[in-house]
């Protein structure tokens, strides 16, 4: 396309301020967080130094912080399709927990076979029972006209009870039964662990001796995939297009409620993969304290920030799931440091959500404003209208944006 | 039948009473905002938050009546928050309820580690014991022997029902849920009902975290609430967004979750309950909850504008 400067000139400052209300919402969110701790009496300054070095102050910090975003960016993938979808998942918590339920049984039965068999089987087998679990509440939604958000809160809750039942039952440690009260299974054999990751060779090699892992890799090659997937294949097309407006879909000749069932079914999957390689990369075994949050660590509710905060997009979830990594890591670090405790960190995504999801008002003008006051359009600029007017809809789309 | 007679003891229906009341306080407050069209996620965090403001006051004073009225302070102020989001910044409701909850479990979480840090209880409100009423067996001890926020919640709920049946104000909360834009050019304003109601909404979800932490449990823990806001919220839509049908929606749960007890109090004695695990009947009340919402999807009730921005002339 030939475009003049001008019109290019226009489209860049135009991508600039589709990212202003992240940064504004940042901005926000940590200017609110300031106040709280100023409240507290602590220095916020000193607390973010804390926390930024808690993070990524060193190597091995700064792989822990990637080892924390992984499930984080798992996720934060499902949940990204899901929005897109239309459908607000906030079950990443129960779905991340039978997928890592299923991973873990068939590591476990598959005892030694050879890495190249045990790792996929069971990274197969978390995707699809995650899946599946995802796809209660889709299914409902789709055919019984069920509150997805209201059943996904209510299917975490049985997720965890389920845990709790098999890792007391049937899937705990033959060694630990009757010796301890943690719920635990047996630890995984050798070639069933994803491998450890070192970039380079040898000593030198970055992140050697750290607890980084390939499935941080993993997750960063599937973020591209579903990125592919969701905006060059017809059947991401159609989950997109569902997410937009149900009822033009319809009339498109597409099957919504199918559509929402598999949208659902995805999201659950690589919330399923998070619980997976959580154990198979990380822990080794699958072990809870029984609390809701015991094992996933709440990656499934974070999960749902680093999507929101990466634009719906899995290209975006990946900094967005190392930027929460980071701050999760860095509390840490501002607790040990200053005695703040790390639950700021879940109040700080609060307001993250709360302001990327109210700054939407303004995107939503912009778009509007674009439309009425129309500078010579290239195609491709017109098809984004389109797509930023009918998001309107009462679905997570809106929250979407323009990516 | 033995085993029904102790499964099914006054004292099991006493503590379904009891421990419907945070319930009632958060759906009935949800109840008006979701009929004036906006649905707050967010109970449950606000329920948290003031959970904890009322319990740090009465820790500190020891006046509960200070308590209430913090709850309740703490609530509308979130409440405000809410509208602000939902109302004037016409954000989706479903994501920023699920922001606001966030910010709720940790700045709760944040405040009682650094204010408190050991759970220790309170002197909260204790029993009242209604003259002549309790002495009744069997139906004394189930509905007279209460603490008072508990008839104050089963107070509430014909007080909810006439407001929002035969009430100006009712009508004017129902209008705008149903059809905002006929509100609008009747004169009545949108954005002022909503604001009210989801106002309303947050004070008694702040009461529903009082009535836990000052007067049923005594005392305050992380995650103290463990999801009672997200529950109470199915609860509306299981009631049909009438407030005697969300009181009986929750005395429903509340009776399954007693029971629930009962039954793993009763495993030491009764053989036939020791196969049924534990977890099971945690379980048990969340699966009914699912499947409740099932029926109650069948129903037509829904608010016509519920989760949808008003927008004057859009």
């Amino acid at each position: 396309m030939g475009t003049n400067p001008q019109t290019r000139q226009h489209k860049l400052l135009d991508r600039l301020l589709d990212f202003g209300p992240f940064v504004i919402a940042l901005a926000l969110a940590l200017l609110v967080a300031s106040i709280m701790l100023l409240a507290l009496r602590a220095n916020p300054i000193t607390a973010y130094a804390a926390m930024w070095d808690g993070a990524f102050g060193s190597e091995n910090k700064f792989a822990e912080t990637l080892v924390k975003a992984t499930p984080i960016l798992f996720v934060a993938i499902g949940i990204t399709i899901a929005f897109r979808g239309g459908i607000i998942n906030i079950g990443g918590e129960g779905q991340m927990i039978s997928g890592a339920l299923a991973g873990t049984a068939a590591a476990l039965a598959l005892g030694n076979t050879p890495a190249v068999v045990v790792i996929p089987a069971s990274l197969l087998a978390g995707f699809i029972v995650g899946g599946l679990f995802g796809a209660i509440a889709g299914f409902l939604k789709a055919y019984f006209d069920v509150n997805e958000i209201l059943s996904t809160i209510m299917l975490n809750q049985v997720a965890v009870q389920m845990m709790n039942f098999l890792l007391n039952g049937v899937m705990l440690d033959p060694e630990a039964a009757g010796f301890n009260n943690i719920p635990k299974t047996a630890r995984i054999a050798e070639a069933a662990q994803i491998p450890r990751l070192a970039l380079g060779v040898g000593e030198a090699a970055l992140f050697d001796r750290t607890r980084l892992h390939y499935g941080f890799i993993l997750a960063i090659v599937l973020a591209i995939v579903v990125y592919i997937f969701l905006w060059r294949t017809p059947l991401g097309y159609r989950i997109r297009a569902v997410g937009l407006n149900q009822r033009a879909s319809r009339y498109a000749g597409i099957n919504v409620k199918r559509q929402m069932v598999l949208s659902m079914f995805l999201a659950g999957g690589f919330a399923g993969l998070a619980g997976v390689v959580q154990v198979l990369g990380l822990q080794y075994r699958l072990q809870t304290d029984g609390s809701p949050a015991g094992f996933t660590g709440s990656a499934g509710f974070n999960g749902i920030v680093a999507a929101l905060f990466g634009g719906l997009n899995p290209i975006g979830a990946i900094p967005a799931s190392i930027f929460f990594g980071g701050l999760l890591i860095g509390a840490q670090g501002m607790q040990r440091v200053i005695g703040i405790p790390a639950a700021m960190v879940t109040a700080i995504n609060g307001l993250i959500v709360v302001f990327v999801v109210s700054s939407q008002l303004w995107t939503r003008q912009r778009a509007k404003r674009r439309l009425s006051a129309p500078p010579p359009p290239s195609p491709q600029v017109q098809e984004e209208k389109a797509e930023s007017d009918t998001g309107r809809s009462t679905t997570g789309q809106s929250v979407a944006g323009e990516v | 039948m033995e085993i029904l007679t102790q499964v099914l003891s006054a004292s099991v229906f006493a503590s379904m009473i009891r421990l419907a009341t945070p319930y009632i306080f958060a759906a009935i407050g949800e109840t008006f905002g979701q009929r004036s069209g906006v649905l707050n996620l967010g109970v449950d965090g606000i329920m948290l938050l003031g959970a904890f403001a009322s319990y740090y006051v009465v820790l500190g004073t020891e006046n509960l009546l200070l308590g209430v009225i913090t709850g309740l302070a703490i609530g509308a102020i979130m409440g405000l928050i809410m509208a602000f989001i939902s109302v004037t910044l016409q954000a989706e409701q479903g994501i920023s309820g699920i922001g606001l909850y966030l910010f709720g479990l940790g700045f709760s979480e944040l405040l009682f580690q650094r204010l408190v840090g050991t759970p220790q209880s309170v002197n909260g409100f204790q029993l009242i014991q209604i003259p002549f009423l309790s002495d009744i067996p069997y139906i004394g001890e189930v509905f007279f022997n209460h603490n008072l926020l508990v008839y104050v919640a089963f107070a509430c709920v014909p007080i909810a029902a006439f407001v929002l049946n035969r009430t100006t104000f009712g009508l004017s909360i129902r209008a705008v849920g149903q059809n905002p834009e006929a509100a609008d050019a009747m004169g009545v304003s949108v954005s002022r009902i909503r604001y009210t109601t989801v106002i309303i909404g947050g004070m008694f979800a702040g009461l529903a975290g009082t009535s836990l932490s000052i007067a049923l449990l005594k005392v305050f823990q992380q995650n103290l609430t463990n999801g009672i806001g997200f529950i109470a919220v199915a609860l509306v839509y299981f009631g049909g967004w009438r407030p005697y049908g969300v009181m009986a929606g929750a005395l429903l749960f509340s009776f399954v979750n007693a029971l629930q007890l009962q039954i793993q109090v009763l495993e030491n004695q009764i053989v036939a309950f020791q196969r049924i695990p534990s977890e099971f009947a945690i379980m048990a009340p969340y699966v009914i909850t699912i499947i409740a919402l099932v029926f109650a999807s069948r129903r037509r009730e829904q608010p016509t504008a519920l989760t949808k921005p008003y927008e004057r002339g859009g």
